[in-house]
């Protein structure tokens, strides 16, 4: 049970043996601010200078269209349900004549509404063929909330964006 | 040939009045907006950051133009259950205080709207009659927490006029005159001489520096800046007394407040810092530098009083009146009878 | 009796019956001020200056908490648990998380143990760094809150070089932390481990929020017109704060030393050392003392975590598909502001039968109407920063 607060005790029960003079902390913190006036501001100049988030930052979600199976694990985990995926199944021609036919899920259609979406990641996480990823790009707001739904084509876009995983801790 | 004897007056007396009073109104509007850029800076640089920035160019210098320009376009609002007369006239009340305070101070030995017999005397009277703007602009806008601010207001701006006439009492024993152009000559006037070079001193360092320190308490509770902050205090009654103003009305209330500020750090400066006067320089060439020279020294003053905003708290309300019943009035009382002892002896 | 007796009679009546019935106004402290840390409202009968009677209205930002994690899985709920005390995110997830965890009987390793201690620990300081800065803003002190949050900024990048997110990580996950970065054949490889130079990032910025504490202790705490506002102001007994319930820093300023990281510890802290700050007081001046030096503690701790952690897996072995067994659990937890549990009754199955979220802020505010009766108004407003709640905390 230590009382650890460090305040200088002029007044009312401080410490007797630190008080100096009455108003010693008024002038202590007109020091203060005096001080920093003369210190170059904290300030990032948005739009000129920008900050660089860290890699793993969760700005937007990438698709990978080539990967996706259309298997709808992401819209079923999604809390929100803000995925929305369609897809047709087409058959492909065998590899050899006579063989199986192969039948392969299309997508047509996947759209991701960002005024939803809370960025919990959890469609990244469960996805099992390697089709989203989290980029940390975040410069994307609209002037109508409808711009807000990026589609198939968008999201591709993204994926120039995307960041390798930062190396590890060696730990 | 000396700048007393260019003789700037046309004939008339009435047209040279309207002329001269133009002159300082119009000083006075001007003269608000680079106090308000300097705070908006000053306060920004001490928290680490930068103010205006895009305002007009690098420096945001064009802020308070812009501040002004969209308080003009404002919609007129008078709200339904205020009583619109009171309400009306409340700002103009505030404004027509604060100018009649600039029509005294001296910028130069002629360089003065009219150089008053009385001036102090005058300067502090007119002064209070902003208390009742205050109170016309709490009662009339029909709002508890404007109610509320303007009340505070009322108590607090009442008590801290005490030591304000007290702490100016003691330098006009001092320089035996309540004309401020007198106060200005009598600190001009030598002490003593090194050598064969006359020093004269200003009154803060002849023994009015416990004046100075209750003038300028005094002062930022009459401007209720923080930490005198009651009627305002933004985080409790968002805005005080003020709260149901916009616009125009409320430009009138804010230029009026920044020209109180400028207003009573010219007065501090010409009764503590020594005005218009600096030595060597003779009197004709002394209308011309004197305005820059008692700018100058009320602008450390408009520093200081800007610098205490950016540090301390806000006391509250009961705190702020014993401030000043139990311990300002009291040491400005005892502060005059020892001037006036030091006056009569020495 | 004359008509002048009677007259007279009922004038003096009058006149003494008119004195008594003077009405309080009633002062609505409404829903949007900029004082009340969100959407609370404060139904006042003022006499002058002079609080009589307080009734605290809440509800205005009610979400549903509780009824909405019936219907999501386990977790899906991580993700929205982390937005009830939104200042401190994380800190909110690990009492649930430890509480599923009990449940299925599952062991978190030890390095996913010591990520969630540091990434606490960082929460806390994020969360007193707010209070910090907040709480001279209401007294009228307005540079405390620049230097406060520019370091606050830098805590939070801290959290999100880890788990990609400031204020919602969405970091743990049952059997410990988020082990890799998706669930793909590639990705599984991807580790959400420790990125490279966190910890000399974590060792530099603990100098900064110590040395931001130095700065706050001149600004704001030595200052005399602070203490003017402060001490004394709003005192609770330790008796009535246990009476009604307040825990954290609020506790601990009223003279009760009681602290659930040293109590129930659910994470390694008894292998780091710390002090439990405690002032005997019970003043707002104490309760902004003792949350300054808890940010110090908890930098302390997080530079001895970031030397003690051990290396290992980040997550235990759990089933893809998370089924709780039957069964109830309470875990409470120290958050920032005070004690936070998660209650969860479950029924078998992927979602929870009920939850039930014991909040910090919910609690702490039951004081108001005791505490507030008999205060001036502008007492009213140091008092209720002082207690330092979020409205996000008090409705759910």
């Amino acid at each position: 049970m230590t009382d650890n607060g460090n305040g200088n005790g002029n007044g009312n029960g401080g410490n007797p043996k630190e008080i100096k003079f009455p108003f010693a902390g008024l002038f202590k913190g007109l020091g203060f601010t005096g001080k920093y006036l003369f210190k170059k501001p904290a300030t990032v100049f948005y739009p000129d200078e920008k900050e660089i988030p860290v890699p793993r930052a969760r700005g937007v979600i990438a698709l990978d269209t080539e990967a996706c199976t259309v298997c709808m694990l992401c819209a079923r985990e999604c809390p929100d349900w803000c995925i929305y995926i369609e897809g047709h199944k087409e058959e492909q021609e065998p590899e050899e004549p006579g063989g199986r036919i192969k039948v392969r899920a299309e997508l047509d259609r996947f759209d991701i509404d960002y005024g939803l979406c809370m960025y919990c990641g959890i469609c990244v996480d469960v996805c099992p063929f390697d089709a989203l990823f989290w980029s940390p790009e975040y410069e994307y707001s609209e002037h109508a909330v409808v711009d807000l739904l990026h589609d198939k084509e968008k999201l591709t876009d993204w994926l120039e964006t995307v960041t390798p995983p930062p190396p590890l801790e060696s730990s | 040939m000396t700048v007393a004897e260019l003789n700037l007056t046309t004939g008339y007396f009435w047209l040279d009045t309207v002329i001269k009073v133009a002159i300082a109104l119009g000083f006075m509007m001007t003269l608000a907006l680079p106090v308000i850029y300097a705070e908006l800076k000053v306060m920004a640089h001490m928290q680490n950051r930068v103010g205006p920035y895009y305002a007009g160019g690098r420096f945001g210098w064009a802020q308070p133009i812009a501040d002004g320009l969209k308080f003009l376009q404002k919609e007129d609002l008078v709200p339904r259950d205020a009583d619109a007369a009171v309400y009306k006239a409340a700002p103009a009340v505030v404004v027509m205080a604060t100018f009649a305070v600039f029509i005294v101070i001296p910028l130069g030995p002629q360089v003065v709207v009219r150089d008053m017999d009385i001036g102090i005397f005058y300067l502090l009277a007119i002064s209070s009659i902003g208390v009742l703007g205050v109170l016309m602009a709490g009662w009339s806008s029909a709002n508890k927490y404007s109610l509320i601010g303007g009340l505070r207001a009322a108590g607090q701006l009442i008590a801290y006029e005490l030591p304000l006439i007290l702490a100016a009492l003691a330098v006009v024993i001092q320089a035996g005159t309540m004309s401020l152009v007198g106060i200005v000559e009598a600190q001009g006037e030598p002490l003593f001489t090194i050598g064969s070079v006359p020093i004269s001193l200003p009154y803060l360092l002849t023994g009015q520096i416990v004046s100075f320190v209750i003038f300028v308490i005094a002062m930022v509770a009459e401007l209720s800046r923080i930490p005198f902050d009651m009627p305002f205090a933004e985080s409790e009654l968002t805005m005080g007394y003020v709260t149901e103003y916009s616009g125009i009305r409320f430009a009138m209330f804010f230029l009026g407040e920044y020209a109180s500020l400028i207003a009573l750090s010219l007065v501090v400066a010409t009764l503590f810092l020594g005005g218009y006067w600096i030595p060597v320089i003779p009197d004709d060439w002394l209308n011309l530098i004197g305005p820059m020279v008692v700018m100058g020294k009320a602008s450390l003053v408009i520093f200081f009083v800007l610098w205490i905003r950016s540090t301390f708290p806000r006391l509250r309300e009961d705190q702020l009146q014993t401030m000043a019943w139990h311990w300002l009035i009291p040491l400005a009382l005892v502060n005059l009878l020892v001037i006036s002892f030091v006056k009569v002896v020495v | 009796m004359t008509d002048m007796d009677i007259a007279m009679k009922h004038r003096s009546e009058v006149a003494v019956s008119v004195e008594l019935q003077t009405a309080d106004m009633t002062l609505n402290i409404g829903p949007q001020h900029p004082s009340t840390h969100g959407v609370l409202r404060l139904i006042a009968k003022v006499d002058g200056e002079r609080i009589t009677s307080i009734e605290p209205v809440i509800g205005y930002m009610h979400r549903g908490y509780e009824k909405l994690s019936e219907v999501r899985t386990y977790a899906q709920i991580t993700t929205l648990v982390n937005r009830i005390d939104w200042v401190a995110g994380f800190a909110s997830e690990v009492p649930y998380i430890v509480a599923v965890e009990k449940l299925m009987g599952v062991e978190p390793p030890e390095r996913a143990q010591w990520i969630r201690l540091i990434l606490s620990e960082l929460a806390r300081i994020a969360s007193h760094l707010v209070f910090m800065s907040s709480y001279p803003l209401e007294l009228g002190a307005i540079t405390p809150l620049f230097h406060a949050l520019r370091d606050r900024e830098r805590v939070l990048e801290l959290i999100e070089g880890v788990t990609g997110g400031r204020f919602h990580p969405n970091f743990n996950r049952v059997g410990g932390v988020k082990p890799n970065a998706g669930g793909g054949k590639q990705t599984r490889n991807v580790s959400m481990d420790i990125p490279a130079g966190w910890f000399a990032e974590t060792r530099e910025t603990m100098e900064k929020v110590l040395s931001v504490c130095d700065d706050i202790d001149t600004l704001v705490v030595g200052n005399e017109l602070f203490r003017a506002r402060t001490v004394g102001v709003g005192i609770i007994p330790a008796a009535k704060a246990k009476e009604y319930g307040l825990s954290g820093p609020n506790l601990r300023a009223s003279g009760v030393p009681f602290d659930l990281r040293k109590e129930e510890p659910h994470l390694p802290y008894p292998e780091v050392e710390f002090d439990v700050i405690s002032t005997n007081t019970g003043d707002s001046n104490d309760r902004y003392r003792v949350r300054l030096a808890e940010i110090r503690e908890s930098a302390k701790i997080v530079l001895q975590a970031v030397d003690k952690i051990p290396s290992g897996p980040l997550v235990a072995k759990v089933p893809r598909v998370i089924k709780v067994p039957k069964g109830q659990a309470y875990v409470r937890g120290e958050n920032p502001k005070g004690e936070f549990g998660y209650y969860i009754i479950s029924e078998g199955g992927q979602k929870p039968y009920r939850m039930k979220i014991r909040s910090t802020s919910f609690s702490n505010l039951s004081i108001l109407p005791w505490i507030l009766k008999d205060q001036l108004v502008p007492d009213l407003v140091a008092i209720l920063g002082s207690l330092d709640f979020v409205l996000g905390d008090v409705d759910r």
